[in-house]
């Protein structure tokens, strides 16, 4: 019996052996020893191999990567004007009366249908459907090619969930615990510039362990745009891990709601040691205070730069939704920031409606590993005569040009709440003024 | 998702959709995964309120009237047949299938079938006529606020005016497809079904 235990406890100890000798110091230190770059090349030939077979089988599924876009209708897009007034090609104009045909509703109805099959919103709220299978069962549900195919699989599954998943639970652990006691400790010192670089130092080198923790490989792009101190970092948002990638990179000042448990622990803890901006939930609420809050910190060249998700809510990293004006209004330096996820090694989008934070970083943690592209924009300044909802698109499509996302309008607050009547009646003044032209509106 | 749905639709049920509709088996698969991920009570079937949650069509000023041709008088519910049987309306007509088998009941994507949905969705009591009154609602749907109560009215008696041949001040079905007969319909009418 004792024999057992002392093997446990010995493979135990070779195993915090090598996870500090091959993942923590390359990891505080910010190099690397390529054993991941050689996980990622074996990953990357397996699925390409795995695709091909499955192509070669299946010959429906050949056709559906043949045609470029994933979605099932095309949309007609014209605009209201241009649809009704084909509509209304046959006959002529009525002298008097408005101009109104029964067929005028073949417009809407459309419309209609075609936001039933396929519309902009709900579906940036799912998980993005993958045109090959990616051995994974979340996105594709496992299908039967071959023994072989079969067999990767299961080795695939043995992998992830026997190997990589306790590893990475490992780092994780380690990679948050040490953030907390690195950053209470630093808190300690006296200001002065030694404590702010020590500081970045236990944040940036306990980002890079969680990142290991996901088997993270991120490509960054443009680091010359890095955001800079006194400025506003923007990017789009799939996760919570958004803030791992971009701070594996560089130091943000973080600003949010504190938040209870965990999460609350880390917060006050990095508070300690780097001025980020927690509010309580009742000042969230006052937009004054969080404005004057958020602009005495830009204003201070000395702090870093603050980060900011303006959609407000995760989006599933296939396009990017409106943004909130709140952090275009303070009129400080915008860096806007595009991340893409690929989708093939494992789904990034955190579902926070279906899925808790915990059972979301396990599953991806489960995953094959986290691939993404970072691209850091020039920055960008309100223009003269701008307003700031003006200012906030104009920062989201170019964004959203970077990461090859789809620029929507749309609010994601949808996710949860419901539509504003107000956009239903703006159709319906655009329509009137097709019935009765825009000079003779009557009220 | 795509494969996760076919899994629960069994190949049977696809194969009656498939007859029943003209979908093609992948079309229908795909449509099942979307309408089990607007299905948010998890019951196989979908309420108003699911179809509301769409926020395009809950700010289209037709929606409501658009939602209720998904349900059967009475019925508060569609399941996933009744579901594919009002959107194969909106199949575009292929040349294949304008004069097949002329024996068999008419196609659902057939003219007169899009026609007679666009005509339902002015029938608000489902009497097989659109009365001057109902066609002052669906109009007021339409424009909103921003036309007056008597503007709305004249023309509302024009439309009427024009379309109504034996002059009971209403439309039937067969004056709404004489009044529409040069307008296509198939096109219009018609959503682009890809794959």
């Amino acid at each position: 019996m004792e024999d057992v235990w002392a093997g446990a406890l010995w493979a135990l100890r070779v195993w915090l052996y090598l996870i500090v000798g091959l993942i923590m110091i390359p990891a505080m230190f910010g190099f690397s020893l390529g054993i991941s770059e050689t996980y990622m090349n074996i990953l990357v030939k397996t699925l390409e191999w795995a695709t091909l077979k499955i192509q070669r089988v299946n010959t429906v599924e050949r056709t559906r990567n043949a045609s470029a876009s994933n979605s099932l209708i095309q949309r007609g897009n014209g605009s209201m004007e241009k649809e009704l007034g084909e509509l209304r090609r046959s006959r002529p104009k009525p002298p008097v009366g408005g101009d109104f045909t029964f067929s005028d509703c073949f417009y809407f109805t459309r419309k209609g249908i075609e936001s039933i099959v396929e519309d902009e919103v709900t579906q940036r709220f799912t998980s993005e459907e993958l045109v090959s299978w990616n051995l994974l069962t979340r996105t594709n549900d496992f299908q039967y090619i071959s023994l072989k195919l079969t067999l990767v699989y299961g080795l695939g599954i043995f992998v992830r969930y026997c190997i990589l998943a306790p590893l990475r639970i490992t780092l994780a652990l380690i990679g948050l615990s040490w953030l907390v006691i690195g950053t209470s400790a630093v808190g300690f010192l006296p200001n002065s510039s030694v404590k702010s670089w020590l500081s970045e130092w236990v944040h940036v080198m306990c980002y890079r362990i969680c990142a290991r923790g996901l088997s993270a490989t991120i490509h960054y792009h443009n680091r010359e745009n890095i955001p800079k101190k006194g400025g506003i970092c923007v990017a789009n948002h799939t996760s919570p891990i958004d803030v791992v990638i971009l701070c594996n990179d560089a130091c943000y000042a973080m600003v949010g709601q504190i938040h209870g448990g965990l999460m609350g622990v880390l917060q006050r803890a990095m508070v300690r040691s780097c001025p980020h901006v927690w509010f309580e939930r009742a000042e969230m609420k006052d937009r004054h205070l969080v404005t004057k809050r958020l602009t005495d910190h830009v204003n201070d060249k000395t702090k870093l730069p603050i980060l900011i998700f303006p959609e407000g809510t995760c989006v599933n990293n296939t396009s990017v939704m409106m943004f909130k004006k709140g952090s275009f209004e303070i009129g400080a330096t915008i860096y806007p920031v595009a991340i893409k996820y690929d989708p093939k090694f494992g789904d990034a989008f955190w579902n926070s409606s279906k899925y808790s934070m915990v059972s979301y970083l396990l599953r991806m943690m489960t995953s094959w590993a986290l691939v993404c592209n970072v691209w850091y924009l020039p920055a960008m300044h309100q223009q003269v005569g701008e307003d700031a909802v003006q200012f906030a698109n104009r920062v989201k499509s170019a964004i959203a040009h970077q990461g090859g996302l789809l620029d929507l309008q749309w609010d994601g607050g949808l996710k949860r709440a419901k539509v504003k009547e107000t956009f239903k009646e703006q159709q319906q003044k655009e329509y009137s003024s097709m019935v009765v032209g825009d000079d003779s509106n009557s009220d | 998702m795509g494969s996760r749905a076919s899994t629960l639709l069994r190949e049977e049920e696809i194969e009656e959709i498939k007859k029943e509709t003209g979908f093609s088996h992948s079309q229908i698969t795909r449509l099942y995964s979307r309408f089990t991920s607007l299905d948010k009570g998890e019951n196989g079937t979908l309420s108003r309120e699911d179809f509301q949650r769409i926020p395009e069509l809950a700010i289209n000023p037709l929606g409501d009237r658009i939602i209720n041709a998904f349900f059967p008088e009475g019925e508060d519910q569609v399941n996933f047949r009744g579901f594919m049987r009002t959107l194969a309306h909106f199949r575009p007509v292929e040349d294949n299938e304008k004069n097949k088998n002329p024996t068999n009941s008419e196609p659902l994507n057939s003219r007169t079938n899009k026609l007679l949905f666009a005509f339902r969705l002015y029938d608000l009591d489902r009497d097989d006529k659109i009365s001057r009154d109902e066609l002052l609602q669906v109009l007021r749907m339409m424009v909103g606020v921003n036309i007056s109560d008597e503007q709305l009215g004249s023309i509302a008696d024009r439309t009427i005016q024009e379309a109504d041949t034996n002059g009971d001040n209403s439309i039937s079905f067969n004056e709404f497809i004489k009044v529409l007969e040069k307008v296509d319909v198939e096109q219009k009418m018609s959503i682009r079904f890809l794959h």
